[in-house]
């Protein structure tokens, strides 16, 4: 097995990379005086530039990656992200501007945040957006500011937010950090909002429900109106968790469905690469009742120019410096530029089939809990395997075995043993039948062979890892003192 | 242009096996009542070409490229060497999901590691985390997070804090019981520390030091951190430009907690603001309460070191609403921008950038302040930003300078009216010589 030495490791005084031209102004007379200089950074690296490339063009290879194979991790939308929308995002006209240019001269970047809200606007029929949110759960976030304002000026504020328990982990915590109590909604034998639990918890204390449609299981809230009329009745506003807009565009909108707020995530429904963790973009769209809420500055035309409008008497205020991750939204507009009106429901509808002929190819293999029609994704669960002592984490590391990304495990904490599978509508049909057979070869290990399962993975290129270990004494950092381990 | 893989072929046999005679089956759970019903209001697609033009015209329509620029505030043009991008562009970075699955995922958490290290050395903090959304968010969890350690109830700002860092922190925290206490600047453009001694008291949960600060000034941490300190109260050093660690001393070793600051410096384009990188570091006393991804060290089945995410038990994905925070999607990608500049530039590089943007801002500082009726604002030590105050309003010389295709600087009236006839110009290693002495010269003229 190959192994790569921590840059550290490889160091060595004196080796450069990189040189800066001649520095071409007179050096100053005692140019550092009033500071508190450094000596040196301490244990900072100094190597050759072929061992920069060779370091992480070798990491590279260690990633399982969308470019590489399939990546069906549930609610993530692992598709395909379009090479040309990276060219675009490195045209000079937008990677070279800064921020804080003169509107005159950025108006280019201006139509780009401009056009997107209003297409965004458009795709999920929402009144404003605002693009600031750096990524979902920092939409959220704004989301639960905007109702928390909204309430403040009626003189009603509220202490609590409902969420159902099929709910992603960031929105209790999104809820929490803006100061609300939360209160967990159970979800009824189809999956979906409990509409007898969801009236009894409704009351004048409410802030906002928080659903996220189609849900975490791929289920699609059919009661939503019904839904939302509740929640406004008792004087609440309701949330939408977008994360799942990939099932939906062009089909119905979440402004259609009397949503007040909704998050969207771009590195999700609009291609944009998710970089091994970020940068995503999360944008807020609202009704028009919550819009003089949102977060500054705001892109306006005046005159046929575009003005940023800073005086927002009723913003929530800043949530980042800025205008959020731009670049992001600039992939996310050639994306949905690329796809038209017609791709955009395509997309959904392809995501959506595909997601159903996995669903039926590995029904009765694997248990489905719920047995509701889904639409771009389904959660099976372990049960069957746990019969043989084999849980989704052995079935999610045997996969690797077989060149495909495990599907999602940590929620919906309503599955117990969860194997939640996304394909997205860019998969070619093969790869699809490649991570069926292999599923189908799983559950066959599973009765047959099941040590082959507990200590899978064998063909990464490291096996399984102590994440127990590694919490109990956690080593964060490079030290000196650290010997590196031989090369086998 | 549409990226679907399917053949009409595929389509027909799956919607077979799936069970359905049309896609439209699969949405029978979506009432009518809430159905679209209608084309959406979305131009037709475009093939490449098309799109490459289209985008090409509206990145046209921004002139800034045409300007000499001395745009700062914490934003900064800077070399960024051919690698980053090289390197940083091979799909197997930029398409993988956050490293769930380690044994998949080693290449990037092992960068995050790296990169971990990178930001302790360049802090002198013992423990950094995997990212966060930028400079200003990081400072503003910095606070929460100092909230959580020591549960006191105010926060002490300097008033040369960058003012947006300012408003992120105030959203932040309006839904606590953190209460927001400004401390003023001297002439010298440094915290005016008799003003912050009385700020600070034992109900003082932080203080926050920019350094350098907003008017680039280099702020005398040491003595910010000692302050704080006598009353037990946590000190959080801010820092904007992160090349200025190459020359200063690290945050760490002047006493502060913690440090948090704008990575966007190490190989990010300016980008009309993003997606820039924010960093966070701390002493290891302080490691449960840090929020964000953090990768640490591991073992596999066979003995072998890899890399893990771990302390998750801090996340929202397992503790819920009883996470230090609820980020969950960070700048993954931004770090490994940063870690392989960091790795490149090198000990040496780094240091020689630092010192190139301290003497090409200080021969600036000194040429221009040179000019009649230009003197510098403040006189503490600067690094690569300054403030001049100017003869006339910042306003009538701006727009004179921009007939030349020239953007000055940043002007300081609307967030600061006692400055309104000065601006702040930043200086970078990217500015020549000739640069700066036609900016000068310029501002001659303009002044006459």
């Amino acid at each position: 097995m190959k192994r790569e030495p921590l840059i550290f490791e490889v160091s060595d005084k004196g080796k450069r990379a990189f040189r800066l031209p001649k520095l071409d102004v007179p050096c100053g007379q005692d140019p550092w005086r009033g500071y508190s200089l450094r000596e040196s950074i301490e244990g900072f690296p100094q190597v050759s530039e072929i061992e920069v490339v060779r370091h992480f063009t070798r990491l590279s290879q260690w990633n399982h990656a969308v470019d590489i194979g399939f990546y069906p991790l549930g609610s993530c939308t692992m598709k395909y992200n379009p090479k040309v929308n990276e060219r675009v995002a490195a045209f000079p006209g937008f990677a070279g501007v800064h921020p804080l240019a003169p509107e005159e001269y950025a108006q280019g970047c201006l139509e780009v945040l401009k056009r997107t809200e209003e297409l965004l606007g458009e795709i999920t029929g929402m009144d404003a957006f605002t693009l600031q949110p750096a990524a979902g759960a920092h939409g959220e976030l704004v989301g639960m500011m905007l109702i928390r304002a909204a309430l403040a000026d009626r003189g009603d504020p509220r202490r609590v937010v409902l969420i159902p328990d099929s709910a992603h982990g960031t929105n209790p915590s999104s809820a929490h950090l803006c100061g609300y109590r939360v209160q967990e909604i159970k979800s009824d034998g189809s999956g979906r909002v409990d509409m007898a639990g969801l009236e009894k918890a409704m009351t004048s204390e409410v802030a906002a429900l928080m659903v996220t449609n189609p849900n975490t299981l791929g289920v699609f809230e059919t009661d939503i109106r019904k839904i939302a009329a509740v929640v406004h009745s008792r004087g609440g506003f309701l949330y939408m968790d977008g994360a799942n807009m990939n099932a939906l565009c062009g089909v119905c909108r979440p402004g259609d469905m009397d949503v007040d707020v909704i998050h969207l995530n771009l590195h999700k429904t609009f291609s944009t690469p998710h970089g091994g963790g970020g940068p995503g973009g999360g944008p807020v769209g609202v009704k028009n009742v919550l819009e003089p809420y949102l977060p500054g500055p705001k892109v306006d035309r005046r005159d046929g120019r575009l003005v940023l409008v800073a005086d927002l008497p009723k913003s929530i205020g800043r949530v980042r410096s800025f205008h959020g991750n731009f670049l992001v939204v600039v992939k996310a507009l050639a994306y949905i530029l690329s796809l038209g009106a017609e791709g955009l429901k395509e997309m959904s509808e392809v995501a959506v089939l595909n997601a159903n002929y996995i669903r039926k190819s590995l029904e009765g293999l694997f248990h489905l809990k719920y047995q509701t029609p889904t639409l771009h994704e389904c959660v099976f669960s372990d049960k069957f395997q746990k019969e043989h002592g084999i849980s989704n984490l052995d079935i999610a590391k045997r996969l690797i075995d077989y060149g495909v990304h495990p599907p999602t495990m940590s929620f919906p904490l309503i599955v117990p043993g969860a194997l939640m599978i996304e394909p997205t509508e860019t998969e070619p049909r093969r790869e699809l039948d490649v991570f069926i057979e292999a599923m189908k070869a799983i559950a066959r290990e599973a009765k047959e062979s099941p040590e082959l399962l507990k200590s899978a993975p064998h063909a990464s290129p490291v096996r399984r890892l102590n994440e127990t270990a590694a919490a109990r004494n956690p080593v964060l950092r490079w030290t000196e003192d650290m010997t590196e381990p031989s090369r086998e | 242009m549409s990226y679907i893989s399917l053949s009409d072929k595929d389509k027909k046999e799956m919607l077979e096996r799936a069970g359905a005679a049309s896609p439209e089956d699969f949405f029978c759970g979506i009432p009518e009542h809430i159905r679209l019903g209608r084309r959406l209001d979305v131009p037709d697609g475009l093939t490449e070409p098309e799109l490459l033009a289209f985008m090409e015209s509206l990145a046209a329509k921004s002139d800034y490229g045409r300007c000499l620029s001395f745009l700062g505030a914490g934003a900064y043009r800077h070399v960024i060497p051919t690698v980053v991008e090289a390197l940083s562009s091979r799909g197997e970075f930029l398409t993988p999901y956050t490293p769930y699955q380690p044994e998949v995922s080693q290449g990037t958490l092992q960068a995050i590691f790296e990169y971990q290290t990178l930001i302790c050395q360049l802090t002198g903090m013992d423990i950094a985390n995997a990212s966060l959304y930028d400079g200003a968010s990081a400072a503003a969890e910095a606070v929460l997070m100092a909230d959580r350690l020591n549960g006191r109830t105010r926060v002490v700002l300097p008033l040369s804090l960058h003012p947006q860092y300012r408003r992120v922190i105030e959203t932040y925290t309006r839904h606590t019981d953190l209460e927001l206490v400004e401390a003023g600047y001297g002439d010298d453009g440094r915290l005016d520390l008799k003003d912050l001694e009385s700020k600070i008291d034992d109900r003082t949960t932080a203080v926050l030091c920019q350094s350098p600060n907003y008017f680039g000034v280099v702020e005398d941490l040491k003595t910010v951190a000692r302050l704080a300190r006598a009353r037990k109260a946590l000190s959080v050093a801010v820092v904007a430009e992160g090349v200025s660690l190459g020359l200063l001393e690290a945050p760490g070793r002047l006493g502060a907690d913690i440090a948090a600051g704008e990575g966007q410096s190490f190989g990010l384009p300016l980008g009309f603001g993003g997606p820039y990188l924010g960093f966070l570091a701390c002493a290891r006393d302080f490691m449960r309460q840090l929020p964000g991804r953090l990768s640490g060290m591991a073992e596999d089945a066979e003995g072998r070191r890899g890399f893990v995410l771990t302390l998750s038990t801090r996340e929202q994905h397992i503790r819920r609403e009883k996470a230090t925070s609820n980020i969950c999607t960070n700048q993954a990608w931004c770090a490994l921008r940063a870690t392989i500049f960091l790795e490149t530039m090198g000990h040496d590089g780094l240091r020689e950038l630092a010192a190139q943007n301290g003497q090409k801002a200080r021969y600036a500082l000194e040429t221009l302040s040179a000019l009649p009726g230009v003197t510098a604002r403040f006189s503490g030590p600067v690094f690569h930003e300054f403030v001049l105050r100017l003869p006339k309003s910042w306003k009538a010389v701006d727009e004179a300078l921009r007939g030349k295709d020239i953007l000055g600087g940043v002007g300081l009236e609307k967030d600061f009216p006692e400055l309104r006839d000065c601006v702040l110009v930043n200086v970078t290693e990217a500015h020549s010589r000739r640069d700066i002495d036609r900016l000068a010269s310029s501002l001659r003229e303009v002044l006459r």
